[in-house]
């Protein structure tokens, strides 16, 4: 098999051999993404019961969970690619943890923004000052500083080793934000699925909560995807094989 | 830091943000005595953050950070020498500085007490962290609104904890907790900040 030896990794992994491959998968993850997000949102809205607590302002949260699992699982993705970036000078990594830095802010920020109009009907405020929404938001502070440090600096191998160490040393948020609800006594309830216990709800909102999860997935392959494919071509312009590509030069 | 006058600046800049408080809030003396936990710890992280601009810029300007890093001796005990020496120079001043603000305050000699406390653990931590920040964003252009922008959220943790051991101290609770959860950050920085930024300074210069 040749996907299984290490020679065929590292040739995919040169830019200018990634760039076709990524090309490829997009819209296979394209239309995974908008089939799942459709099926789950359908199962959402429509099969899932109403809890009998909260009515149906509940159904946000095949918004809201998806979306801040992504948020912190984004983050720590991208402070993998640098670090592997930083550590073994690789090109495509740094250029993958730059693709991913807006994808993981803009879920950030969905997650904090669905929670707030979750929040207003059900504890009756937009917003408190929770453990667990201080620590999202201070995740949203991030991903900003990652991105704006990134643009600040000229040189791209310097922007992306700087960054890399930036979002390594905001690591450490991720697993405050995750235990923050039961270190805390917190406003914001506990975690409704547990891999020893199993989950507390309804097999129904399970599933369309977890096709959500995936739907995101792939919505963030595509994202990164095509954003590192546009990072690829600004980085490598002055090479060969852009100016041909694109047509330009001799 | 080489002049009598920056080290002032920074304790100036401190007790002039507090004092605004009561001309903005009101001078009723018990809304002060809530907030001020609160408004101190927010003023000694500003005064200490406008510091942490001239941490490495002059070294790097005469070349002397060039000089530091082929040093026989490894970067990170340099760089922690330096941060122990700008905390001197810029933080234990606003500790020093802190009880005659919580007396403006009204606060009382208790809660005085535990907030210079809360701030000789918590300055040094911000001067370690604030290090990194620092190393990372040396010579870059509009490098002091960056530096505030990465090194803000890293601060939070430690605000919540200063302030906290202050607030619990004024309401009748135990303090305990939260100054040991400040020394643990303490020694935690001390452990990586150091290092985190030597590598921040070799990146920089690379």
């Amino acid at each position: 098999m040749r996907i299984l030896s290490k020679s065929f990794w590292l040739q995919v992994s040169a830019p200018k051999a990634f760039y076709p491959v990524a090309g490829k998968l997009i819209p296979w993850f394209t239309a995974i993404a908008i089939i799942l997000t459709l099926v789950g949102l359908y199962m959402g809205f429509f099969v899932a019961p109403t809890d009998f607590q909260q009515g149906e302002s509940y159904r946000i949260i095949f918004i809201h969970v998806p979306a801040a699992w992504m948020s912190m699982l984004i983050y720590v993705l991208m402070a993998c690619y640098a670090a592997i970036g930083l550590i073994w000078n690789t090109r495509l990594s740094s250029m993958m943890a730059t693709a991913l830095a807006p994808t993981g802010a803009m879920f950030t920020f969905i997650a904090l923004w669905t929670g707030a109009f979750w929040g207003k009907p059900t504890w009756g405020a937009y917003w408190v000052w929770d453990a667990r929404l201080t620590s999202e938001l201070i995740l949203l502070f991030l991903y900003f500083g990652f991105i704006s440090l990134q643009a600040a600096i000229d040189d791209p191998q310097r922007a992306s080793r700087a960054s890399a160490l930036l979002a390594l040393v905001g690591l450490v948020n991720v697993p405050i934000i995750y235990f923050s609800v039961k270190w805390w006594n917190t406003l914001h309830q506990g975690s409704s699925l547990n891999l020893d216990k199993g989950s507390s709800m309804e097999a129904t909102m399970l599933w369309a909560m977890l096709i959500m999860t995936f739907a995101f997935w792939a919505y963030t392959i595509v994202a990164a995807l095509l954003r590192v494919r546009a990072v690829i071509l600004e980085r490598e312009r002055h090479s060969e094989w852009v100016g041909e590509l694109l047509g330009v030069g001799k | 830091m080489r002049r009598r006058a920056e080290v002032l600046t920074v304790v100036f800049f401190f007790v002039i943000v507090v004092s605004l408080f009561p001309l903005g809030v009101g001078p009723e003396i018990e809304t002060l005595r809530l907030i001020a936990p609160g408004v101190i710890w927010v003023a000694a992280l500003l005064a200490s953050m406008l510091s942490l601009d001239r941490l490495f810029s002059a070294d790097y300007v005469d070349g002397t950070l060039e000089q530091m890093l082929i040093a026989a001796q490894p970067l990170s005990v340099l760089v922690l020498s330096k941060i122990l020496a700008h905390w001197v120079v810029s933080g234990l001043p606003l500790v020093l500085v802190s009880p005659v603000l919580g007396m403006q305050l009204g606060m009382d000699v208790e809660s005085i007490g535990v907030l210079v406390v809360s701030l000789a653990i918590g300055t040094p931590v911000l001067s370690l962290i604030g290090a990194v920040g620092a190393g990372l964003t040396l010579g870059v252009r509009g490098g002091g609104v960056l530096l505030s922008l990465l090194v803000l959220p890293l601060y939070i943790p430690v605000l919540i904890f200063g302030a906290g051991a202050v607030e619990a101290v004024q309401s009748g609770m135990e303090y305990g907790a939260h100054v040991s959860l400040l020394a643990a950050f303490l020694i935690t920085a001390l452990l990586l900040a150091p290092w985190g930024a030597a590598t921040a300074l070799k990146i920089s210069l690379d």
